[in-house]
């Protein structure tokens, strides 16, 4: 929240209407957690009222053997679907982000 | 300027609404001639830091200034880290100089049980909280005297779970696993896994009356943390500690 304010004062907003986060599917954050969160972090700030919105970002490893990237699941074993080889090399998908804000 | 006004109602694909949550319908803003509103959407990429991570990256920063090899110990409780670091105090930190922080629930047994006249040692009493945090780790290495000291063992509460989500600005994260809880265990905690550099099989002195199998456990771990260097020993016998000493010992920051 705070990066949000900053971001939105420095720009001279008066309002922040929306706020988009990326989220990756390893993040280790919990979107339920997170807009529960949300309401009252905003509360009396620039951003009451705003609607937050979750941009989900696929878990995604790269293949030493096939250079390739391939989807890594949620199951923390990354393994190519084309080869079998293991791989712990996260290309995304652990990523907290602010991507976007909308205000006036 | 635009005098745009964005449907607020937008959800792009891929997003993420909790069901349970109805989404927050506004009322279109009033909007009349009068009060338009300038709206703009900023695109921005900005990496959000939880706060631990922030203290941790200030940790990081710090014990690498300092040339201190800084190290996490994680694991379930009694698998063995108290043990291994008074040894290896007695041992490897004859040579060099090594200090160690040291997080307990309830008690200061493990402090006790660490405290060498050539270590410096603190004692973190997390009382509820079943992990250590970078903020606790910074306060208590600040209370220690780390003048000369070229490696910190961060003794963390002993749990597999939480511990992987709060860094703590080690340079590496040490899992121990000891043949006391079975082979299966990086199968059922694979974050705290993923994230070790070091993967210390622990107790292999009572592995074969145990019926423990040690390549199936082995394989277990590279399934999951194939990154991870593993370590078979044992604080007990001194079986595998040259080897531990020795990566000790690689990854020491030159002096
Ligand atoms: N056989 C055998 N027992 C060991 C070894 N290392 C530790 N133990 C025993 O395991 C028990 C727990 O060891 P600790 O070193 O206290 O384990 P810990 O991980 O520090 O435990 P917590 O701090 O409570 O999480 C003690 O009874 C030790 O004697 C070993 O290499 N071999
Ligand atoms: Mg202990
Ligand atoms: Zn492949
Ligand atoms: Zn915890």
């Amino acid at each position: 929240m705070d990066a949000v304010l900053q971001q939105a004062r420095t720009r001279g907003a008066n309002r922040v209407h929306r706020i988009v986060l990326r989220i990756g599917a390893l993040a280790g954050v919990e979107p339920e957690a997170l807009r529960f969160a949300f309401e009252v972090v905003t509360r009396d700030t620039l951003a009451a009222g705003s609607t937050l919105q979750l941009e989900a970002v696929p878990a995604r490893a790269f293949c030493p053997v096939c250079a390739a990237e391939f989807d890594a699941g949620m199951d923390y074993v990354f393994s190519c679907p084309t080869c079998g080889q293991l791989s712990c090399d996260l290309r995304q998908g652990r990523e907290l982000e602010l991507a976007q804000i909308e205000m006036s | 300027m635009p005098f745009g006004i964005k449907v607020l109602r937008f959800v792009a694909p891929g997003i993420l609404r909790a069901n349970t949550l109805p989404a927050v319908e506004q009322p279109a803003p009033l909007v009349g001639a009068n009060v338009a509103a300038v709206r703009e959407t900023v695109d921005l990429r900005v990496p959000l830091l939880a706060k631990n991570d922030q203290i941790a990256a200030g940790n990081r920063a710090n014990f690498r200034a300092r040339k201190i090899l800084a190290l996490n110990l994680v694991s379930s409780p009694g698998a063995g880290k108290t043990t291994l670091l008074s040894r290896t105090l007695d041992e490897f930190g004859l040579t060099t100089k090594c200090a160690v922080v040291v997080g307990d629930l309830e008690t200061d047994n493990d402090a006790r049980r660490l405290a060498r006249p050539h270590a410096p040692v603190a004692q973190i009493t997390t009382g509820t909280a079943c992990h250590l945090d970078a903020g606790m780790v910074a306060k208590s290495a600040d209370s220690l005297d780390l003048t000369g000291v070229r490696v910190l063992f961060i003794e963390n509460v002993g749990n597999l779970v939480c511990p992987a989500e709060f860094d703590l600005g080690e340079e590496l994260r040490v899992v121990l696993l000891s043949t006391t809880e079975g082979e299966e265990k990086p199968l059922k905690y694979p974050p705290i896994f993923k994230t070790a550099h070091v993967v210390l099989l622990t107790k292999i002195d009572v592995a074969d009356a145990l019926g423990f199998d040690r390549a199936l456990a082995a394989e277990n771990i590279r399934r999951i943390a194939p990154q991870a260097k593993l370590i078979q020993l044992s604080a007990r016998s001194g079986e595998g500690l040259a080897e531990w000493y020795a990566l000790l010992s690689a990854h020491l920051f030159k002096s």
